[in-house]
């Protein structure tokens, strides 16, 4: 009760803090002295500090159970163990955003420490830019999803959480998500200042991939960590469902990764500068209108919270406001520098323009794939939904001269590259692929020219990122192993579509079913009784091929507050395939509805994922 | 008459179009071929014809309507005003139960019989999908 007022309050001063700080970072913006005043460091400071607070006492109010408290009562129980009340506290619209708004005062106060060296006016510009989405936060928070509302009188339990969502990797996806949201923000205002301030050279370019850099590393973490609960938790054993919020996030994942490779090219050659402006303010922009789309519950899925379409219409608002600013900074104040640069078609800098071209293609799929239905919803009122279906057949043709194109492209030489076109080892290592891929394929029923053209080039890629790791080219040590990663990724989610096995049925305690290579033996069921559920878990023996038995135990867990029935998969893991099986029970019935898959180079792909971020991550460590 | 450079620029933005043009055409195209439309059981009703295309049926599970054999699901959608009959070969998510909100895709047999591919799962008690909410408060 005393804590969530405590918190509350804490907010407001944090607020009032921030609002202080426009006219007190402006004034300073005149002040003929390169030293940023200490004024504007303790506000920031004190921000961090007031926002943290608040952060803590909600955190407090969800382990002491303190059901007065809206939030709590909302989303939390007293049954409910320890680490799922602290990660209960961001697993729900308000907590969340007060996360998000934490990391954005944080974020502010890492610019402003790590940016000593350069201009004054650059630095408090990016800070008052950021200040107004910090602003725009605040007032979100407190005026449409305040944590701390209180209730009267209080109830004596709570509501309860979601239970798919009381999951370890769950307590981590939306904080480490949010990091890479958030750092887009920071790559935004500081576009802005720079475009104001007229600095859009290498010099800035250098600074902003940094940033560019940790926060693709983060979305990129957060989307694996999102796509690894799917697999297990929601029982469907897929990885990528093309489900509405899965692409909103990938969406400024793609700009990122363009961004990424832009803004070297604008360091090292100076050259797209207003291309790498326009990614940036991108970036952003689909950043938020993610979160628009969730939090308004235009999308529904399991990151819909609550339905307020006041939250929905305030998103909207402020987004259009953020962009309008944007881009009236960059008609009225960009000045494009006319730089006397040499360009030859085979260089470095053609082949990332066409990786740049490759991301905004795929870009576009998923944006019309997603936003067309919400469209012809409100326009026709009929309703549709767009599938995998659509997004393979788009991305696959695309993908082939993609694969190909970045097998040659890193090597190319910045400014002119003298091309050879017969190098007897590139083809040789092709013709192995190709080979290769035969002995793949020559036994599935996968036999289609797309799928087999896709295989080669995929192998193909894969054979030449790893060459690189063993001759001395154009490429640095971060990048190949990025790319190796992205290789590897690409190659395993090929095989694992190609060769993944189901057998889906309905069986009985005691009973066997058999399938084409194998059976599958439902031994017996055991119940126990945990803290907040019952958990039934089946035992099952199975046989395929000659392989030896092995045991599956599949569970059933009953909560009892919310009474939801969750199956949790079970996995055995290893480097070559996932054993996956899950079972559901329909109530009323005696069978069981079981589903074992069988997951090719699953671990592959997570491990090929993080490989990308090790790669990006390399880049800090390089610079003495 | 123009120079070099000029000729290239000239040459570039035009590349540029014609696959900017040619990429949008090629989603749209595929968009036409690839949606699933939604349908509530008395929208089936009144279908003039039924084509071979991939649908999507969502209401209430009838009550006891269920029936699982060791191959299939059997179960009835309603809006409470017209039913259709579904049967499924394939895994059901958690929430999938009698009395609840269900998203069936598949193909039309006839109009009163679905074959359907996939339940969609549901992940909260309390939540309905949209479409079934609309296609119950229309009754």
């Amino acid at each position: 009760m005393f804590i969530s007022q405590l918190g509350f309050y804490s907010l407001i001063i944090g607020l009032i803090f921030s609002i202080i700080f426009l006219p007190v970072a402006y004034r300073d913006l005149f002040v003929n002295n390169n030293l940023i005043s200490s004024n504007v460091f303790s506000i920031l400071f004190f921000k961090l500090f007031f926002v943290l607070v608040s952060f803590i006492c909600l955190i407090i109010s969800f382990v002491n159970s303190d059901f007065s408290n809206e939030t709590v009562y909302n989303n939390s129980h007293t049954t409910k163990p320890l680490f799922y009340k602290i990660s209960g506290t961001w697993g729900n619209h308000e907590g969340s955003l007060l996360l998000c708004l934490l990391i954005l005062v944080f974020f502010i106060f890492i610019f402003l420490i790590t940016s000593r060296k350069e201009q004054k006016k650059y630095r408090i510009i990016t800070l008052l830019f950021q200040e107004i989405i910090i602003i725009g936060f605040f007032l979100f928070l407190l005026i449409t999803s305040n944590p701390f509302n209180h209730l009267f009188p209080s109830p004596k339990e709570g509501l309860g959480l979601n239970p798919i969502l009381q999951d370890p990797i769950l307590a981590i996806h939306p904080p480490i998500l949010y990091l890479g949201y958030i750092g887009s923000s920071i790559i935004l205002s500081s576009s802005i200042a720079a475009i104001i301030q007229n600095q859009v050279n290498n010099q800035w370019a250098k600074n902003l991939k940094i940033w560019v850099i940790i926060s693709w590393i983060f979305l990129t973490i957060g989307i694996v960590l999102g796509s690894i609960w799917a697999y297990y938790e929601l029982g469907w054993g897929g990885f990528w469902f093309w489900d509405p919020v899965e692409n909103i996030s990938l969406m400024p994942w793609l700009c990122l990764t363009a961004l990424v490779h832009s803004v070297i090219v604008l360091e090292k050659r100076s050259l797209f500068a207003t291309w790498t402006l326009v990614l940036s303010i991108s970036s952003f922009t689909f950043s938020m209108c993610g979160t628009f789309l969730v939090r308004s519950g235009i999308l529904n899925s399991v990151h819909t919270f609550a339905n307020d379409p006041s939250r929905g219409i305030f998103i909207l608002f402020f987004l259009f406001f953020l962009i309008f600013i944007s881009l009236i900074v960059f008609f009225f104040f960009y000045k494009e520098k006319k730089i006397k640069q040499k360009n030859f078609l085979f260089s470095k800098e053609t082949s990332i323009l066409i990786n740049n071209w490759f991301m905004m293609y795929f870009l576009s799929v998923v944006l019309i794939g997603t936003v067309y239905p919400i469209f012809l919803e409100v326009i026709t009122n009929e309703k549709i939904s767009v599938g995998a279906p659509f997004y393979s057949k788009l991305f696959i043709p695309f993908l082939i001269p993609f694969l190909f194109l970045m097998s040659i492209g890193p090597k190319m030489a910045w400014i002119r590259q003298n091309v050879k076109l017969f190098n007897i080892k590139i083809i040789l290592l092709f013709l192995l692929s190709i080979f290769l891929s035969y002995l793949i394929l020559f036994k599935t029923e996968q036999r289609t020219l797309f799928v087999s053209v896709l295989v080669i080039f995929s192998i193909y890629l894969f054979f030449t990122t790893i060459r690189d790791f063993f001759i001395k080219n154009q490429i640095n040590f971060s990048q190949k192993i990025s790319h190796f990663g992205f290789s590897l990724l690409i190659l395993s989610i090929i095989m694992n579509g190609i060769f993944s096995r189901e057998v889906i049925t309905n069986i009985e305690v005691g009973e066997k079913h058999e399938f084409n290579n194998g059976t599958i033996y439902f031994k017996n069921i055991n119940t126990f009784k945990k803290k907040n559920y019952t958990s039934i878990v089946g035992i099952f023996k199975i046989k395929e091929n000659d392989n030896e038995e092995i045991y599956l135990e599949p569970e059933l867990r009953i909560f009892n507050q919310p009474l939801i029935v969750t199956s949790e998969a079970d996995i055995k893991t290893n480097f070559i395939a996932d054993k996956f099986l899950v079972m559901n029970l329909v109530k009323g019935n005696d069978y069981y509805n079981i589903k074992y898959q069988t997951k090719p180079f699953m671990i592959w792909i997570w491990l090929s994922a993080i490989l990308m971020c090790v790669g990006a991550l390399i880049n800090f460590f390089k610079r003495k | 008459m123009y120079g070099k450079k000029v000729k290239l620029r000239i040459l570039f933005i035009s590349l540029l179009l014609i696959s900017v043009i040619l990429s949008i055409f090629l989603i749209l195209k595929s968009l036409e071929e690839n949606v699933v439309y939604f349908f509530s059981p008395s929208e089936i009703k009144n279908l003039a014809e039924i084509d071979n295309k991939k649908i999507r049926v969502g209401g209430m599970v009838k009550d006891n309507s269920i029936i699982m054999s060791s191959e299939n699901i059997n179960f009835v959608i309603t809006d409470f005003k017209n039913e259709i009959n579904v049967s499924y070969v394939g895994s059901v998510p958690n929430l999938f139960a009698e009395g609840k909100g269900v998203i069936a895709e598949g193909f039309l047999k006839d109009s009163n019989f679905l074959i359907a591919e996939q339940i969609l799962a549901k992940h909260d008690e309390n939540y309905m999908p949209p479409e079934v909410k609309e296609a119950l408060e229309d009754k």
